[in-house]
């Protein structure tokens, strides 16, 4: 059974379409990234399946509880962190972990016990007794972490975590959430591709609250991404002038250059691999480098939602 | 669901934000004021400079009643304003700033957050006033005679409920309100509205500031009663609560 199934979910806002019938089913265990551009639904999404807003129509079951008939038992199978988590500013970390703790009914031994290991999981012991008012939107999102997991919730869904944070937040972030890849599903929301790269098992990507495809990563990429090379060198006239001959051959689909660099995407990969050094090497050009580019996420998202915003 | 646990976490917010100390030290302070500034004013208008000696003959001796209607005069005005100011921001404040999409997302029911919040504001208002009562009690046992517990109990008793029901009525407003203006809009146009209201012949008498009258009846051996006023009002705070409830619910956070 899926941890998340949505079925033709579609939400209105007047005339504003935010979803348009969206189907979307994650397995157990995965850490999904749910991609798309600002705007494109995942958020309203989120809302919906965590209970904070109600579908127009449509169909979706979250842990296997239907989101519209059972709020109770959705509210103790999810975790929640929303893009801005917001907290009771008076509160201590350690206070506030225990009172969600009560909320969910774990006892006072569980309480303590769960709230120093989430603490510690967050990196933020040594704070857990200042007041939340002073955090930092690196520590406020870490703590919104540490809350959606108090009681172990089934799915976990985390709307845009590491946006608005700095590099180095970013990074302990994603460590965070691999650290839970085999203990709850993780449903990640995101508009930045290279979070989805590094952390995500299967993505979705969404445009216009659609899904336009939904895949394994590894199996999205060979389906989708084009098969590239970048070649460089000092001598610009010279790629300039090979640029134009290699545009001629049939095998190459596109070349295009930037800074010294050519990014020679093909259509015949095994032609490429045989005959592009060779042509290089005839043409007399002196490289610096010569790689088999491999396929990214990003160039994936551009071709899909590209296609999607000129339909 | 979790009634208590939310309110016990109201509770603890009234007192680390010193809502509960603000609502505490002005209620006990007019509390406290009443029967002074009965018992002092006149002596007070002597002490100022070129006051005509006629006029000082003409204001009369204090009695236990300045007291009583000095001490429902001042919590009438600064208990019902405390209690919009209070209540007015509960709801919208969390939506504004998300804590409400926080933790609906938790096993707390929407009736439950609203609920408590009124129950934790009856609770500080209702120990505020106890202070306020005894302190007035005592003064002018000291400065007059004593006050009659019974009939006393029972004017504060109805001055709660006249707190309760702009508390009501406040969070109500706040909990229709998207925004932190609109709910302070909302909330002194019940206040004009019910006040205003209030104020006219016949209509003025199923109002909740005819209860202010009869406590003073009852304190001063009056025999009116406003038991449509009280039933009206009791209907009214409940009304309120069950309208922000169930808008609450049907609300997208």
């Amino acid at each position: 059974m899926s941890s998340v199934s949505i079925e033709d979910l579609k939400k209105y806002y007047g005339p504003v379409h935010a979803l348009g019938g969206l189907n979307l089913e994650v397995a157990p265990g995965t850490v999904f990234g749910f991609l798309g551009p600002n705007g494109a639904g995942k958020t309203t999404t989120l809302r919906i399946l965590t209970g904070l807003a109600r579908p127009t129509s449509g169909q979706a079951r979250v842990a296997g509880v239907d989101i519209l008939k059972d709020g109770p038992k959705l509210a103790r199978s999810i975790g929640h962190l929303p893009e801005e988590p917001a907290f009771y500013t008076w509160m201590t970390p350690r206070e506030f972990l225990d009172y969600l703790g009560r909320l969910y009914g774990l006892s006072s031994t569980e309480r303590a016990a769960r709230a120093r290991e989430l603490l510690a999981q967050v990196h933020l012991e040594e704070v857990s007794k200042r007041r939340i008012g002073g955090f930092s939107r690196g520590m406020r999102q870490r703590l919104g972490v540490a809350a959606a997991l108090i009681h172990h919730p089934q799915v976990l869904f985390l709307d845009e975590p590491a946006s608005a944070l700095d590099p180095a937040g970013r990074k302990e972030m994603l460590e965070l959430i691999e650290s839970l890849r085999g203990q709850c599903t993780v449903v990640m929301s995101t508009h930045i591709l290279a979070d989805v790269e590094r952390v995500c098992d299967e993505v979705g990507i969404i445009a216009k609250g659609r899904m336009l495809v939904q895949s394994r990563r590894e199996q999205l990429l060979e389906r989708y991404a084009v098969p590239a090379f970048e070649v460089s060198g000092d001598d610009r006239p010279a790629l300039a002038r090979w640029a134009d001959e290699l545009r001629k051959v049939s095998w190459v689909s596109s070349v295009a250059a930037e800074n010294g660099t050519l990014h020679i995407t093909v259509k015949d990969l095994q032609a490429a691999k045989r005959e592009l050094l060779p042509k290089a090497v005839h043409a007399g050009l002196v490289l610096n480098r010569y790689e088999e580019v491999r396929p990214s996420l990003e160039d994936v998202f551009l071709k899909l939602v590209g296609t999607e915003n000129a339909l | 669901m979790n009634f208590i646990t939310v309110f016990r976490k109201e509770m603890q917010e009234q007192w680390r934000t010193y809502r509960f100390l603000i609502v505490l030290a002005v209620l006990a302070a007019f509390g406290l004021a009443s029967p002074l500034l009965a018992k002092f004013t006149p002596e007070m208008l002597k002490a100022i400079p070129g006051v005509p000696a006629g006029l000082l003959d003409a204001i009369p001796a204090p009695t236990i009643a300045d007291a009583v209607t000095q001490y429902i005069k001042n919590m009438s005005q600064f208990g019902i304003l405390l209690a919009l100011l209070m209540a007015m921001g509960m709801v919208v404040q969390e939506k504004e700033r998300g804590t409400a999409a926080f933790f609906l997302t938790r096993p707390v029911s929407r009736e439950t957050f609203v609920l408590a919040k009124f129950a934790a504001l009856t609770v500080t208002f209702l120990a505020s006033l106890a202070v306020a009562a005894i302190g007035c009690w005592y003064y002018t046992y000291v400065l007059f005679e004593p006050l009659a517990w019974g009939p006393f109990l029972a004017l504060n008793g109805l001055m709660l409920v006249v707190f309760l029901v702009y508390m009501a009525l406040a969070l109500l407003s706040s909990t229709v309100a998207h925004s932190q203006g609109v709910a302070v809009g909302l909330a002194f146009v019940a206040l004009l509205a019910v006040g205003g209201i209030g104020a006219l012949p016949v209509i003025g008498e199923y109002f909740p500031g005819r209860l202010f009258s009869w406590g003073a009846s009852l304190m001063l051996g009056g025999t009116g009663t406003a038991w449509p006023a009280l039933g009206i009002s009791l209907g009214t705070i409940v009304v309120a609560l069950l309208s922000a409830c169930l808008l609450f619910c049907r609300q997208e956070i």
